[in-house]
């Protein structure tokens, strides 16, 4: 069915005119001498949250959006990779993925055709902090789709067969990330930042080391460990209503015990950072050198939240950001540059990265540097508005889709954010203060304490970044990053 | 594309829906249009679910317009749509629109070129300022150390996305093997690095009065607007944008494959990859929904057939992908696999073949026919949850008005899907993926450099 004008509210004489496809309004010419000032804004309109229970204490959230005929429905376990005992970094990657291998008495084809019948999407992941099942449906499926999902997070089988499966396919991974450079500079990265011993020094997915020891036994002890009604929630997102989708949930996930509460694994603590080191990645023949400089940062849990948030965007989180405009915008060296810190439920890594040409590599290293430097002065006032602007007056479009609130939802759950923490999110982003910029950029940045890791065509841009002098310098190789190649 | 690495792909060849266990409600959308004296079409969608608005411009004009030894100067072009114009100088289009909580970004493709502006509704004047102004005055303000400084970002783009990029350079190979030399798809959207380095700024000048016509453009405002207000202020800000002819339509002689063309490329990377690709029918003819449920059948999801015999059973490898990839006056199947260490490209593509001919010969189930149809039809639900950025419904609105002249085509698009039986999957198969004429080209491993 067509529809294609909305008439209400046009005059008659305007409806003849879009019939006949012109315009009938004379008009003057704007006037360009000034952009336009925006309106009042408008009230951040947060959707309400329906806190419910399940009869087996599992609580579950629920919010309706009634736009798309849609339901998002996540099952969160707050354990994650962060919980990998030692020894066994990325059994919890692997168990996740492993649920849709073998449910209940479904095989895993039988599952994938169940859920591609229904065109739906369901995946299990897991990310440091959290592991989820995450199902996305047309709402008019969603009770079909419902009891696979349960059999997906409720009764997962582990066959010996589909473990071998996904071994490989995360061994040759692994072999495949080799030939990128943004996972070797990240993968290094890490481990240089973290060491072997901390969790955050090894790839979620784990080593092939580790890859090759795990038996089902180890996905199930992890899954029995994680998977509790008292370690999870569940999410109900969508054009639903409250009291037609609890039933349903009731139906498939109300009857979900656990044995015993398991092990929990603590994060050791980081050490200090040592004086600046940079780590040159041989990769022969690489036109672009791979550029990360970092130091471990904050857990999602800081009191800086807001400042950094504002600090960040700065530095490297907008494309007006210094590091954008200064590598990509003056200098031309780099298709961007950015910064992030990334934060988890221990300090994550904060990281300033680019791509650029191989023949600029020293020069970009050189402005990532001047930047880092001139971050921790005080910021014009123009630029700290913009950059508060920038965070905080688009903040509605992070409740656009079910997706978008189902992630915020995750976020407030797994890192415990306060009830109005959405509501106060403007007002607190309004509220840094240039001296709060200052303050975090001197607290966090370290220009002189920082890792720099560079994945690049050694021969040519080794003469040029020890010229720096910026710090001592070490040349690895891929295996030492991943490993010996098998 | 101005930020983002890689082009994301607008999924418009989609939707559809068998009558699987209960068919979802009907997708309506909401929309006014008119035409200004200036030969702008202007489309308006109001969604009040967020308090947001998007500006989506989109100029029919791509990479398929480029001269000889110019090629990437669409996309280059692109880049320079950024970078001020008459009322707005060298950067503070980012900053204004950064300051008013806005995001914005563009992209290029072989046929058309999108620009897209999202901001707060309160900030939907200012929107409209800037993206009139770019297109009224551009040239005021464009000068010849603008064109060098965003050639060599888009040298770096290039170099980022293709040439550091795993087997970043087989796309641009397999367009100069299935198209001729001369043909408009033959070189990459992303151009040559000697045709990126001789683009001047009077071929800007010249690009621009040619091709960046009011007459050349459709523009969709959609989101917490309202309708009448936001025409008053689109027919405001684009009323002194001048008039001028839109170019007339690409005229080339279709083009075919009359045989196998062979070719192995090396690269940095552990493990080889087998590209084998057709030329298919252009986007909306008849053959081209069939081809997406072709693909899917063939390597969609775990029960594909290509994904379940090459990756699952026999585990020979990696993966396996194929794609109809529709464009205005040629299209491409493409199917993409990666041995597993220890197998070869040939193995894989003897048990391909195997494949389609089986599918030439025999009908899929009708099992096979809806499971793909409903997945084809979900995507077309998970597309209207968004209003701007690529591939949102203002952008979708504007596609489908550039290659149907119809704003609201997704019924007929459906529809498409929804007619399909499964005999015409094997005879599709049949006409359209022969074994004879065809494109074969192997990435193979570097010897030297490969660690």
């Amino acid at each position: 069915m067509k529809r294609s004008i909305v008439a209400q509210s046009f005059s008659a004489a305007m409806i003849v005119a879009m019939a006949l496809g012109i315009s009938v309004i004379a008009q003057q010419a704007p006037d360009r001498s000034h952009p336009p000032q925006p309106g009042p804004p408008a009230a951040l309109r947060l959707p309400a949250i329906q806190k419910q229970k399940l009869s087996n204490g599992l609580p579950v959230w629920i919010v309706e959006l009634h736009d798309v005929p849609v339901a998002q429905i996540n099952l969160v376990v707050f354990s994650g990779t962060a919980n990998d005992p030692p020894g066994k970094y990325g059994v919890a990657s692997l168990a996740a993925v492993m649920l849709e291998q073998g449910a209940g008495s479904r095989s895993a084809l039988e599952i994938a055709d169940a859920i591609d019948y229904l065109g739906a999407d369901l995946g299990a992941t897991t990310s440091s902090d959290q592991s989820a099942v995450r199902l996305h449906v047309p709402v008019a499926r969603l009770a079909d789709a419902l009891p696979i999902m349960a059999d997906v997070a409720l009764r997962p089988t582990f066959p010996k067969d589909e473990l071998e499966r996904q071994r490989t396919q995360r061994l040759t991974g692994l072999l495949q990330g080799r030939d990128d450079p943004p996972t070797i500079s990240s993968v290094a990265f890490s481990r240089l930042l973290y060491g072997k011993g901390h969790r955050y020094g090894t790839p979620q997915m784990g080593t092939a080391e580790t890859l090759k020891t795990f038996t089902s036994d180890d996905l199930r002890a992890f899954y029995t460990s994680a998977f509790r009604p008292e370690n999870a929630m569940l999410l109900a997102v969508g054009d639903i209503t409250a009291d037609k989708v609890l039933p349903l949930l009731e139906k498939n996930f109300g009857a979900w015990t656990s044995p015993a509460p398991g092990a929990s694994e603590k994060l050791p603590a980081t050490d200090e950072p040592p004086a600046r080191q940079i780590y040159l990645i041989d990769k022969p023949g690489s036109p672009q050198s791979q550029i990360r400089i970092g130091r471990i940062g904050v857990a999602r849990s800081t009191a800086d939240f807001f400042p950094i948030q504002v600090m960040n965007t700065i530095l490297g989180g907008s494309f007006t950001s210094r590091l954008n405009m200064n590598l990509r915008e003056v200098h031309g060296y780099s298709y961007g540059a950015s910064s992030n810190f990334e934060m988890r439920g221990a300090a994550g890594p904060f990281s300033a990265a680019a791509g650029v040409q191989t023949d600029k590599t020293a020069e970009a290293v050189k402005e990532f540097f001047n930047e880092l430097d001139a971050i921790l002065k005080p910021v014009p006032a123009e630029e700290l508005a913009r950059a508060k602007n920038y965070v905080s007056l688009r903040y509605p479009s992070a409740f656009e889709t079910t997706g978008d609130v189902s992630r915020r939802l995750e976020d407030a759950l797994v890192f415990h954010l306060p009830d109005d923490y959405f509501a106060k999110y403007v007002a607190n982003i309004q509220a840094v203060t240039g001296a709060d910029v200052q303050r975090v950029a001197r607290k966090y940045i370290h220009p002189d304490h920082l890792a720099v890791v560079i994945v690049g065509d050694l021969k040519a841009i080794e003469p040029g970044v020890r010229a720096l002098n910026l710090g001592q310098v070490k040349v690895m190789t891929i295996d030492d990053v991943f490993g010996p190649k098998p | 594309m101005k930020r983002a690495a890689l082009l994301l792909i607008l999924a418009l060849a989609a939707p559809a829906a068998a009558q699987a266990p209960t068919a979802p409600p009907k997708i309506e959308l909401q929309y006014s249009q008119f035409t200004l004296p200036n030969g702008l079409h202007v489309i308006l969608h109001e969604d009040h679910s967020v308090p947001m608005v998007t500006v989506n411009m989109w100029y029919h004009v791509g990479s398929a317009r480029e001269l000889p030894k110019r090629t990437g100067f669409a996309h280059l072009f692109e880049h320079l749509m950024f970078m001020g114009s008459g009322h707005v100088k060298p950067g503070e289009f980012d900053e204004w629109l950064e300051a008013a909580g806005g995001d914005n970004n563009g992209s290029t493709e072989n046929d058309r070129t999108n620009y897209w502006i999202n901001v707060p509704a309160n900030s939907l004047e200012l929107a409209l300022f800037l993206e009139s102004d770019r297109m009224g005055y551009l040239l005021d303000s464009m000068t010849p150390k603008t064109v060098d400084l965003q050639r060599d970002v888009v040298k770096n783009e290039r170099r980022q996305s293709v040439e550091n990029q795993p087997y970043g350079e087989a796309q641009v190979v397999l367009g100069e093997m299935l198209y001729p030399e001369g043909h408009p798809y033959h070189w990459p959207v992303i151009g040559y690095m000697d045709d990126l380095s001789a683009a001047s700024y009077d071929d800007v000048v010249a690009f621009f009065k040619k091709y960046y016509a009011a007459s050349n453009a459709s523009l969709v405002v959609a989101g917490d607007l309202d309708s009448a207000t936001s025409r008053k202020m689109v027919e405001k800000y684009f009323s002194d944008v001048k008039a001028a002819p839109a170019p007339g339509p690409i005229t080339i002689p279709g083009v075919a494959l009359t045989s196998v063309q062979k070719r192995t490329i090396a690269d940095r990377v552990q493990l080889p990859k087998l590209f084998l690709a057709w030329l298919t029918p252009r986007h909306f003819e008849p053959g081209d929904a069939t081809l997406d449920v072709v693909a899917d059948i063939l390597a969609g999801g775990k029960n594909s057939r290509l994904f379940k015999r090459l990756v699952y059973d026999m585990q020979i490898a990696q993966d396996v992908s194929a794609f109809q990839s529709s464009q205005a006056l040629s299209s491409s199947f493409q199917i993409v696999a990666t041995p597993r260490p220890g197998h070869t490209v040939a193995e894989l593509q003897n048990v391909i073949d195997e494949e389609i001919q089986k599918l030439q010969r025999e009908a899929p189930t009708a099992h096979e026919l809806e499971r793909s149809v409903n997945q084809i039809e979900s995507s077309f639900y998970n597309r209207m949850e968004r209003v701007g950025g690529f591939g949102g419904k203002a952008d979708q609105l504007n596609a489908y008005y550039t290659n149907t002249g119809d704003p609201d085509w997704f019924n007929e698009d459906l529809a498409r899907y929804r007619a399909l039986s499964v005999g015409d999957i094997s005879a599709a198969a049949a006409q359209f993926l022969p074994p004879d004429k065809r494109v074969e080209l192997t990435v193979e491993p570097e010897k030297v450099g490969a660690k």
